[in-house]
């Protein structure tokens, strides 16, 4: 017994496995108290930050082919879930993420937006697919295809392809966790503002 | 490719066919069905005799879809008699793009009233005796008729 016979030095906790229980990406620093407690030193934005880019809820958001793909991507050979896409949800309400997955035609446009304005912030869009980055192959001669996504609502992240594949998802995904651990909370704007509202239905 | 059993049953189909009305046009257009050509103040009579002769039995109408041949407008029945398993594409057409009219076939083929609708929302071509025309796909005060070769949609058309 004692305070001799506790771990004092954060190089025998290293020797012993400290860095086995907490994860690289670990936004901070570990000082062992010496007492079985330990002291974290870290600021609150990248804490937040973490938190947030690792619990990433989408919304169940398909409107063709793409969703297709989407689907593989959060099934059992791709899993999603691994990178922290934990579940996707059926309500807006709770989604933290919208993946566009598909065409958006003038219909589904006021639609889209509303689902966006219901998700609560902060929020995420990522455009998957030729149809929601640029309207695809429906630019031409179209009369009911809305030419991107971008035109209803903002967008952080472009996956090109037609579809992309599950790989690429998951790289655009990524992209957008890293683009989230680069967030200044005293600076961050919303991305919604200045947004050219148009004519909401 | 067309396999001899599917020949005789067209060649059967067409005589049969022949004496139901006047000013009939057969093709085969190197598919594997009989195409009749019916003018359409015939096209009501001629559905009615292809459903109710026991010969004839087409009591399945699985397509019917709305065209723009640049001039003419008209439309195409898909038609199929789950007794006999035949199959006879019937076309109709008409010159007239102001106020192109043809008669329904609601009444023979029940699925054709939502086939008409969807015609008109695309075409504009107007049923008579129709329950109920209406826009079904776009919106109801939609202006034209997206699908004409000659529709023009200046804000969300991107021409090339």
């Amino acid at each position: 017994m004692g305070v001799d016979n506790k771990k004092r030095y954060l190089s025998q906790l290293e020797a012993e496995g400290l860095n086995e229980v907490v994860p690289d990406d670990f936004p901070g620093k570990i000082i062992p108290g010496g007492n079985g407690g330990n002291i974290v030193v870290t600021t609150l934005d990248s804490v937040i930050n973490w938190g947030r880019s690792n619990s990433l809820w989408s919304l169940y958001f398909g409107t063709s082919c793409c969703a297709i793909e989407m689907m593989q991507t959060g099934a059992a050979r791709n899993d999603y879930s691994r990178f922290g896409f934990e579940v996707a949800r059926a309500s807006a309400r709770q989604a933290d993420l919208i993946i566009i997955a598909g065409t958006i035609v003038n219909k589904m446009g006021p639609v889209l937006r509303r689902l966006y304005d219901q998700m609560a912030e902060p929020k995420y869009v990522i455009a998957m697919g030729a149809c929601a980055i640029s309207g695809g192959p429906f630019y031409y001669n179209s009369y009911s295809v809305i030419k991107g996504a971008d035109h209803v609502i903002p967008v952080d992240v472009y996956v090109p392809g037609c579809p992309p594949r599950p790989e690429a998802l998951l790289e655009g995904m990524i992209m957008l966790q890293k683009k989230i651990k680069t967030e200044n909370m005293s600076k961050k704007v919303n991305p919604i503002d200045g947004y050219d509202e148009g004519d909401i239905v | 490719m067309i396999n001899q059993e599917n020949k005789m049953k067209n060649e059967d189909l067409q005589n049969i066919i022949n004496g139901l009305a006047e000013n009939l046009e057969f093709s085969e257009e190197g598919s594997e069905f009989l195409n009749v050509i019916v003018p359409k103040e015939s096209l009501y009579n001629l559905c009615s005799q292809l459903k109710s002769k026991s010969d004839l039995d087409f009591d399945y109408a699985y397509c019917i879809t709305g065209m723009d041949w640049g001039k003419e407008l008209g439309v195409i029945y898909h038609l199929e008699s789950t007794t006999l398993k035949h199959k006879i594409v019937v076309k109709v057409m008409t010159d007239d793009r102001e106020n192109p009219t043809l008669d329904s076939v609601w009444d023979i083929w029940r699925t054709a009233e939502f086939h008409e609708l969807e015609v008109y929302d695309f075409f504009g071509v107007k049923f008579n005796n129709h329950p109920g025309l209406r826009r079904l796909f776009l919106t109801p005060d939609w202006d034209g008729w997206p699908l004409r070769k000659d529709y023009v949609d200046e804000a969300n058309m991107i021409v090339k």
